[in-house]
C-alpha cells in the first residue's frame, strides 16, 4: 500500500477544510515563484521526467502535450482549459478535488499557463456540480485576495486568469474539442482532428486542454521532482491515481493509490469487498463506462495501470472501478450503459447516433429473452461499424462496452435468448430488410 | 440526442431583473471582446433561475439580441443540453441518477418512490403543485450511489425509506440536509478507512 506521505491528496475526505490557510499548511502555494524561476523549459522537462499521463481517460503523456504549444506566442493569445466536465459512469474523483483541494488546482494552472504560455484559464464544469463550481469559486477569489493569482501573480511577474464556465448536463462535452466549440457558445459538437487544439483550438487560437487531476498533481510534482513520481508505479505507468471504487461492494469510496495496484487489493482493502465475498464477483468495468469488462478471472490477479489494462484487452480510462456481482443482471446492466450512450450521443455522425439506438434496444431485448441467437453476431457487426466510422472517440467508447459483454458473456446470451433466427421460422415480419429471402424456395 | 418539447404556454415578454442583469454583464467581461457569445449557456442558465426553473422562448430571444447572436444559435443551445428546462417544473425538481452504477445499488427503487410520492409519470408537476421529478444520466457522484440531486443539491447514499423522509420534509415545507444519508465523510470509506489516518485524527 502506497505510503500516506506519498499521497497527494492530503484533504481528499476534507478532514482539514479547503480554505487558502489550511491548503497552505498542506503545502500548496510554497515559494511558487522559485518554480517559475527556473524557467518554462525546465517545468515541461521536469514533467517528462515524470511521465505523468493525462488523467482524463486517454493517458496521453502530459509534458509531451505541453511541448506541442507554440513556443513563442504569435498574433494569437494561448489559452489553457482545464476539463471539469466529468461525467463518465463510475467516475467522481474531480468532483473531491473541486471541493476539497481546489487550491491544488489552481496553482497548477498558474504553473501551466506559464509552461505553455497562456495569461487565461477557463475551467469547464459540468453544471450538475454547481456547489462545487461555487467552492472552486472561493478559492478563486481567495487566490485573487491574496495576490496569488491575477495581475503579477505570486509576485512572479506573470498575469494569470482563472474563469470558470458552467456546462449544462451533456456528457460529449468531456470531449477537448466538443468542449471548445461549447466554451464558444455552440451546442457541443466534436470538431474534426486535425488541426489539434494546441495550434488552433479556443477562438482560433493554440489551446492546451487538461483534465483536473492531470493539472492538481503539477505542483508537487514540480516540489517533489519528477523522479520522486516517477520512482512510484512502473514505466511509463507512474505516479498515484484517484480510484473511484462503487457499485455492489460493502464500502463505496474514493482512495488515491499508487499506479499497478492490484484492482483485488483496491476492492478488497479499502472498499471492503465484493457484496457477498469475492466469490460473488461477476464483471468489473475497469475505468469508467467505456471500458469494456473484466471477468472474475482476470480481476484476480490484474495490476491497475494504463498497459496492464491494455495487455487484457480493456483501459484504465479515467479509473472509475464498478464492481457487478452476481446478484445483478449483467446483460441489464451493460443495457443501461447503451441507454446512457444512446442519451448522449451528440447526433453528428450517423453511425453513431442511429447506432447508438440500436445497440440499447437489441440489449434491452437480449435482456428480456426475446431476441434470437443470430442476433448476437449481428449486435456484435453493429458495433463494429460504430467503432472507428466517427469524428470522436464517444464511438468507441459506446461500442466497447457492448463488445466486452459479447466477449466475456456470449454463452450466458445464447443460453438465454433461444429463439431460432427470423429466415429459418418463415416467420412474417413487415419491418424485416431480407423479407425477399423468405420467399425464395432455397433461402 | 434527448428530445425536447418547447412549453405551449409562453409569456410574452422576458427580461433579467436588476441583479441578474448586472451578473449577466460581468460574465460577458469573463471572455475576450467579440466573443461574448461564449456566455450564452451562463445566461440561460440565469434565465432559468430567474423564470421558476425553465426556459421560455422570449428568454431565448432577449439573450439573442443581448449578445448579438442569431436567435436559432440560443435556441440550438438551450434544446441541446439537457440541463436547460423548456417546460415549467416543479419548485424542487427532483433529478435521480440511473444510470449503472446507481442502478446496481437500488436507484429505480428511489425511482417508484418519485412515482408514489411525486407523481405517476416523469416531468409532472405534484399535485400539490410543489415538485416533479425525471431520471437522468449519470450525475457524477457514484461512490455515493444512489443519490437525487434536487434543485442544486446531492441527496447522497439514500434508500427507499430515507428518500421518504426527504421528500415528506419538502412537503411540510422543511429543508432537508444535502450530503451523505449514512453520515459518512464525503466520500471516503465508511468504518473501514485505511489511509491518511494520522490526518483523520489530528
Amino acid at each position: 500500500m502506497l505510503k500516506d506521505e506519498d499521497r497527494i491528496f492530503q484533504n481528499l475526505y476534507n478532514d482539514f477544510g479547503a480554505e487558502l490557510d489550511s491548503a497552505k499548511k498542506r503545502g500548496d502555494w510554497l515559494e511558487t515563484k522559485e518554480i517559475f524561476n527556473k524557467g518554462r523549459s525546465w517545468i515541461i522537462e521536469e514533467i517528462k521526467t515524470s511521465q505523468l499521463r493525462g488523467r482524463g481517460g486517454a493517458g496521453f503523456p502530459t509534458g509531451l502535450k505541453w511541448s506541442f504549444a507554440p513556443k513563442e506566442v504569435g498574433s494569437k493569445p494561448h489559452y489553457l482549459v482545464i476539463n471539469a466536465d466529468e461525467s463518465e459512469p463510475g467516475t467522481c474523483k474531480d468532483r473531491d478535488i473541486l471541493r476539497f483541494e481546489p487550491h491544488k488546482l489552481i496553482e497548477g494552472c498558474l504553473i501551466a499557463s506559464y509552461a505553455v504560455n497562456a495569461h487565461t484559464c477557463y475551467i469547464y464544469i459540468r453544471g450538475e456540480y454547481f456547489n462545487e463550481g461555487q467552492k472552486l469559486q472561493k478559492a478563486i477569489d481567495e487566490a485573487y485576495s491574496n495576490g496569488l493569482i491575477g495581475k503579477n501573480a505570486s509576485s512572479t511577474g506573470w498575469d494569470f486568469d482563472i474563469f470558470i464556465h458552467y456546462g449544462a448536463g451533456a456528457y460529449i462535452c468531456g470531449e477537448e474539442t466538443a468542449l471548445l466549440e461549447s466554451l464558444e457558445g455552440n451546442k457541443g459538437q466534436p470538431r474534426l482532428k486535425p488541426p489539434f487544439p494546441a495550434l488552433i483550438g479556443l477562438y482560433g487560437c493554440p489551446t492546451i486542454i487538461n483534465n483536473v487531476e492531470t493539472i492538481a498533481v503539477v505542483p508537487t510534482i514540480l516540489r517533489r521532482g519528477g523522479k520522486w513520481f516517477s520512482s512510484l508505479g512502473r514505466e511509463k505507468n507512474t505516479g498515484t491515481k484517484i480510484f473511484c471504487i462503487s457499485g455492489n461492494v460493502n464500502n463505496p469510496c474514493n482512495v488515491e493509490e499508487e499506479m499497478g495496484v492490484p484492482l483485488k487489493d483496491l476492492i478488497e482493502k479499502h472498499a471492503g469487498g465484493v457484496v457477498g465475498g469475492w466469490d460473488n464477483l461477476k464483471a468489473v468495468i475497469p475505468g469508467g463506462s467505456s471500458m469494456p469488462l473484466l471477468t472474475k478471472e482476470v480481476c484476480d490477479t490484474i495490476k491497475m495501470d494504463f498497459d496492464a489494462c491494455v495487455e487484457n484487452k480493456t483501459g484504465l480510462g479515467t479509473a472509475g472501478i464498478v464492481v457487478i456481482n452476481k446478484d445483478q443482471d449483467i446483460i441489464k446492466c451493460m443495457a443501461r450503459i447503451a441507454r446512457f450512450y444512446k442519451h448522449e450521443s451528440c447526433g453528428q455522425c450517423t453511425p453513431c447516433r442511429e447506432g447508438s439506438g440500436w445497440m440499447w434496444r437489441m440489449l434491452e431485448r437480449m435482456a428480456k429473452g426475446e431476441a434470437t441467437r443470430d442476433e448476437v453476431d449481428m449486435l456484435m457487426d453493429v458495433t463494429k461499424q460504430i467503432e472507428g466510422h466517427t469524428i470522436c472517440a464517444f464511438g468507441e467508447g459506446s461500442s466497447w462496452p457492448v463488445q466486452g459483454l459479447i466477449r466475456n458473456f456470449k454463452d450466458e446470451i445464447l443460453e438465454r435468448n433461444k429463439y431460432d433466427p427470423l429466415i429459418q421460422r418463415k416467420k412474417e415480419v413487415p419491418y424485416l430488410v431480407d423479407q425477399h429471402l423468405l420467399e425464395k424456395e432455397n433461402a | 440526442m434527448s428530445l425536447k418539447k418547447i412549453s405551449k404556454s409562453q409569456p410574452d415578454t422576458f427580461e433579467f431583473d436588476s441583479k441578474n442583469l448586472n451578473e449577466a454583464e460581468k460574465i460577458i467581461t469573463n471572455y475576450p471582446k467579440g466573443k461574448q457569445k461564449s456566455a450564452v449557456m451562463a445566461l440561460l442558465y440565469i434565465a432559468q433561475k430567474q423564470n421558476n426553473n425553465w426556459i421560455p422562448l422570449s428568454a431565448m430571444k432577449y439573450i439573442a439580441k443581448m449578445l448579438d447572436m442569431p436567435y436559432i444559435k440560443v435556441y440550438e443551445v438551450a434544446t441541446f443540453y439537457s440541463m436547460y428546462n423548456l417546460t415549467p417544473v416543479g419548485d424542487y425538481f427532483f433529478q435521480v441518477c440511473t444510470t449503472t452504477p446507481c442502478m446496481i445499488r437500488g436507484a429505480y427503487k428511489l425511482v417508484d418512490v418519485c412515482k408514489k410520492k411525486i407523481s405517476e409519470n416523469e416531468s409532472e408537476i405534484s399535485k400539490n403543485g410543489k415538485s416533479s421529478w425525471m431520471e437522468v444520466e449519470c450525475l457524477g457522484a457514484c461512490v455515493n450511489s444512489p443519490m437525487v440531486q434536487i434543485n442544486d443539491d446531492y441527496f447522497e447514499d439514500l434508500d427507499e425509506e430515507k428518500f421518504c423522509k426527504i421528500i415528506d420534509q419538502i412537503d411540510k415545507n422543511q429543508k432537508p440536509k444535502p450530503g451523505s444519508y449514512r453520515g459518512r465523510l464525503s466520500s471516503e470509506p465508511e468504518n473501514i478507512r485505511k489511509t491518511l489516518l494520522s490526518n483523520k485524527n489530528a
